[in-house]
């Protein structure tokens, strides 16, 4: 039953967050803010997992690889499709949940617990619009992040493969380009701007709706990052299913 | 003016407000009193309308607020100034940008007559260098002027204050029930504080009511509540040793 509840509580907050919008001065400056807190600020972990990933997705290929009978340049084709398909855009995302969720979780979930937006509200101002909808807007760049994490994947899917000695660069590169769909970069993309839209109302409604101290924050942080991981991997099914099924 | 008339408000089973009615004056320093879980915040979120009570009416100079479309209560929030236990300022901005932000959300004042009128109010709350200060550079005495400048920058017609000295030294204390007194009068403003500090009640009590259990128990001013036989309210009042000898000097020089 309480499930529900917070099902229509969320549908409610999203209706919520489209209204009385903010004036268009205070909102860019809002917008801009966060795209330097959410996107900017976790780039550095973004290159960071995706390079390590694209390193790991290569080895672990090759060294599967163990007939004689099968191309090696199907190590570059493998690190592709999986960076594509699914490291940089799901388990990117669900970092993401992680990084951003918590930081959205607690900054707004702190506000409520100072009484800030009981400010904002007597004030007259829509709160969720004022904190919720830069934040989303924010996030319609993640793409962008997701783009450069397929890039830096692959990179290192190339480093590890070349440099670790078990292909050469020019069969990574054959596999690269080899069969090459370019739908499913569309896919990636597609799955990309609804999971942004997940990482920055999922955490945004626990954080907005909490009760309770400080302790609660952390208990909100928590709560909202288990809820975004398996909304995004409840979604990444469904989308799999309509979009390449 | 703010007529309340017989509100009722529950969360689950527990009935909070269990009916009450008052007027607050405009002009007057309104306080509510009562122990803690009496059910005061809930009244003054229910007069700010953070809270819908289940039950009665309250009436903003003639304009019953549960009877307004969602817009019209949000135009009259923009009429209400609040000062919050913790002050709530946000974070992020300095103490000019939290007195700004009202005018910025809701005018289309200029940047310059923005930052004049932003100028008036600290100087109003005896604040003039702290502009660019961020809250957590400055002491709880200072934020909660700041708070009070946020709140008036507006011309507010209503002013609501939650425990507005709380966690301040008796003499901080002091400047802020003296500060929101002279403010009230000097703006012609409805003001309504939510205490429990005594000192606030014999400062600036012009209207008090005490509350117990979420009923209006008594209702009179700071003259009054010294001399009344109720015997909920004279065991809050004298709670405190001080008070106790006020009121044994008051018998005294009665006698």
């Amino acid at each position: 039953m309480k499930y529900l509840a917070d099902i229509g509580g969320y549908a409610i907050m999203v209706v919520e967050v489209f209204k009385k919008p903010t004036k268009w001065r205070i909102m860019r400056t809002l917008i801009l803010k966060e795209i330097d807190e959410l996107i900017f600020g976790s780039l550095g972990i973004i290159i960071f997992i995706s390079f390590f990933i694209g390193a790991v997705v290569a080895i672990q290929t090759a060294l599967n690889l163990t007939s004689e009978l099968i191309p090696k340049n199907l190590i570059g084709f493998a690190t592709r499709q999986s960076i594509i398909l699914e490291f940089a855009p799901t388990f990117v995302s669900i970092i993401m949940a992680g990084k951003v969720g918590s930081y959205i979780t607690s900054s707004i979930g702190t506000m409520r617990v100072t009484e800030q937006i009981d400010a904002l509200e007597v004030m007259g101002v829509n709160a969720l619009n004022y904190l919720v909808f830069p934040k989303i807007i924010a996030m319609l760049f993640y793409p962008f992040a997701i783009a450069i994490a397929m890039y830096v994947g692959i990179f290192g899917g190339w480093l590890a493969g070349v440099f670790g000695g078990f292909l050469t660069s020019a069969d990574f590169v054959e596999g690269l380009t080899m069969e090459f769909i370019p739908f499913h970069v569309t896919y990636a993309f597609i799955k990309t701007l609804i999971f942004s839209f997940i990482i920055a109302t999922i955490p945004s409604f626990h954080g907005f709706y909490m009760r309770g101290g400080a302790l609660e924050v952390g208990k909100a942080s928590t709560t909202a990052f288990v809820w975004t991981s398996v909304v995004i991997i409840i979604t990444n099914y469904i989308l799999t299913q309509l979009l390449l099924g | 003016m703010i007529e309340v008339n017989n509100i009722h408000k529950s969360f689950g089973e527990a009935h909070i407000l269990k009916g009450i009615s008052t007027v607050f004056d405009t002009g007057k320093t309104n306080l509510i009193i009562g122990q803690s879980g009496s059910g005061k915040t809930v009244f003054l979120k229910c007069l700010l309308g953070l809270f819908s009570p289940e039950e009665g009416s309250i009436v903003y100079d003639g304009q019953k607020y549960s009877e307004l479309s969602g817009d019209e209560q949000r135009d009259l929030r923009q009429d209400m100034g609040m000062v919050f236990q913790g002050s709530a300022l946000f974070d992020g901005m300095t103490v000019a940008g939290n007195v700004m932000f009202p005018l910025e959300m809701f005018t289309k004042l200029a940047k310059s007559e923005m930052e004049d009128r932003v100028d008036i109010v600290l100087k109003r709350v005896n604040l003039v260098d702290a502009h660019m200060k961020y809250p957590s550079e400055i002491s709880g005495g200072m934020q909660k002027r700041v708070a009070i400048a946020r709140a008036i920058v507006m011309n507010p017609q209503y002013l609501f204050c939650d425990e507005p000295n709380s966690g301040l030294d008796p003499k901080t204390a002091i400047l802020i029930d003296n500060l929101i007194q002279e403010i009230t009068e000097e703006y012609n403003i409805t003001t309504v504080i939510n205490t429990h500090d005594m000192n606030s009640v014999m400062e600036i009590g012009e209207k008090i009511i005490f509350l117990k259990d979420g009923l209006k128990e008594w209702e009179g001013t700071k003259h009054e509540i010294f001399k009344t036989d109720n015997q909920a309210v004279t065991n809050f009042v004298y709670s405190s040793e001080l008070f106790k000898k006020v009121r044994q000097m008051y018998i005294e020089e009665r006698n």
